[in-house]
């Protein structure tokens, strides 16, 4: 291996938090100097929703169609699956034929279940 | 070739002598975090600097040219100006939520970019399982985009940020596929380790015909995960205002602004680690003396050039195609991309088990 760990620290958890810790900082850094600097007026018109200038009309928070949900289960099906794939990708040399036959069944169940969904016409935006 | 684990290590040496064991890996680590948000904040502003300048030469135009030379500080007025504009206060919203979105968001795309191999030496969070570590964290991103259409109580940013769920989670399907296809042919899933895997050739040309085909769908989902054109339908400006960020104002704007600039430096990033060999110089079996004037040129130039080479490409797609209906994106990932990506790994399978790659 060439790579070296930075520092010395062999801690990844650590580094991760590191790196959550400085994403936190940026955006709550930046919205402090922006509250201290930023000017503030005060206009009921300005609170309303931002759409065509009349003032809104109806529920914001509408309902929506419902193929947007049918793509989110579709989606954490075929998700979850490949999930699966990946430790059998990292080992599949060692692995062998039995690795590789038992990988051939999970992925055929795989391709069966968008067959599925193709045929069933779940794949349709209507 | 150039080791940058020297000037840490130097680094490192010269605070152990000076502090104690645990305040010396505290002072790293905050030197760690400093290093990082200067790097993502000058990146970010560099690539909007990059993107208006290309689109302006794909229009015929000068671009920014005015404020320093050639226009360098352009983006920097930009930021300070959308810092002193003001965080306008909104009725009806969910304020928790909707604070709460910009977080997510640029978090996310943080712990995606310390994922990323700088240079030799130069990685910052090295997991044995990296890469999926890499499409993990990237995922938390479209929850942010959510929460800000939701929580903002309008009816554009809901419909923007509904079309971005459905767009990147389905394009994380082929970008996961065509990483499993490279990490069958790295045998890893460590960045450190896959970019070592291609110290003799890159993987593009080690795997030839499926690594072609798993770059050119990275590619294409990779522009759809960032919400980029022709798959920018989240925040298509000419019927959604401007998608799920509508509402928000000032910097709280810019924290988005910034991190889809940067999610487009991570996905041309991932790109060139799984396909470009990350920051390994270009080496040919057999041309000695090829690969060692190749490892002169410094490792991390090598990885930017990459990263930026591959955001013209992207940001060319932006320019060239006519944005997506929604039918036809999910078209083209349910019946293209996925159906192609599953064989190409079936494809990549044949080809390791028979041994036809270089």
């Amino acid at each position: 291996m060439i790579t070296l760990d930075i520092f010395g620290i062999t801690n990844n958890g650590l580094l991760a938090v590191t790196a959550l810790l400085t994403g936190f900082a940026l955006v709550a850094l930046a919205m402090w100097i922006a509250g201290l600097i930023s000017p503030r007026s005060f206009n009921p018109q300005k609170g309303e929703a931002y759409e065509c200038g009349i003032p809104t009309r109806g529920e914001s928070m509408s309902q929506f169609k419902v193929g947007y949900y049918l793509f989110a289960i579709l989606f954490l099906m075929f998700d979850v699956e490949t999930v699966f794939l990946y430790p059998w990708a990292v080992r599949m040399r060692e692995l062998g034929v039995q690795g590789l036959i038992s990988i051939a069944v999970f992925f055929g169940v795989l391709v069966l279940g968008l067959i599925y969904a193709w045929r069933k016409g779940a794949l349709e935006w209507k | 070739m150039q080791d940058f684990s020297i000037i840490t290590d130097a680094i490192h040496s010269f605070l152990l002598t000076y502090l104690p064991g645990w305040l010396t890996v505290t002072v790293e680590c905050v030197l760690i975090g400093v290093g990082l948000l200067l790097v993502y904040a000058l990146l970010a502003l560099f690539y909007i600097y990059y993107e208006r300048k290309v689109c302006a030469a794909f229009q015929c135009r000068l671009g920014p040219n005015r404020v320093g030379p050639w226009g360098l500080l352009q983006s920097f007025a930009d930021m300070f100006k959308i810092l002193i504009k003001e965080l306008i206060q909104l009725n009806n919203i969910d304020k928790f939520l909707f604070a709460l979105a910009p977080y997510l968001v640029i978090i996310a795309s943080m712990l995606a970019f310390a994922v990323l191999p700088w240079g030799n030496g130069l990685q910052i969070i090295d997991f044995n399982i990296g890469i999926f570590f890499l499409i993990a964290v990237s995922s938390i991103g479209v929850l942010g985009i959510l929460l800000a259409g939701w929580s903002s109580n309008n009816k554009f940013t809901l419909i923007g940020a509904l079309r971005s769920g459905a767009q990147m989670v389905s394009y994380e399907l082929s970008v996961g596929l065509s990483v499993i296809t490279m990490v069958c042919l790295a045998g890893t899933m460590s960045v450190g380790g896959i970019v070592d895997e291609q110290s003799d050739l890159w993987f593009i040309f080690k795997g030839h015909v499926p690594a072609i085909i798993a770059f050119i769908i990275y590619m294409i989902a990779g522009t759809a995960e960032c919400n980029r054109g022709p798959f920018d339908l989240p925040e298509a400006e000419s019927e959604l205002t401007a998608g799920y960020h509508t509402e928000y104002s000032g910097i709280h704007f810019g924290f988005f602004y910034l991190a889809e600039y940067l999610n487009l430096f991570i996905v041309s990033g991932v790109a060139s680690l799984l396909f470009l060999g990350g920051w390994m110089p270009l080496h040919i079996p057999g041309w000695e003396a090829f690969n060692h004037i190749m490892d002169f040129i410094p490792s991390v130039i090598w990885f930017l050039g990459k990263a930026f080479l591959l955001s013209f490409v992207i940001i060319w797609f932006k320019w060239t195609f006519p944005r997506l209906r929604i039918d036809q994106m999910l078209l083209l990932e349910w019946k293209y991309l996925l159906p192609i990506g599953l064989f190409n790994l079936a494809l990549m399978t044949c080809v390791i088990v028979f041994g036809w790659h270089f």
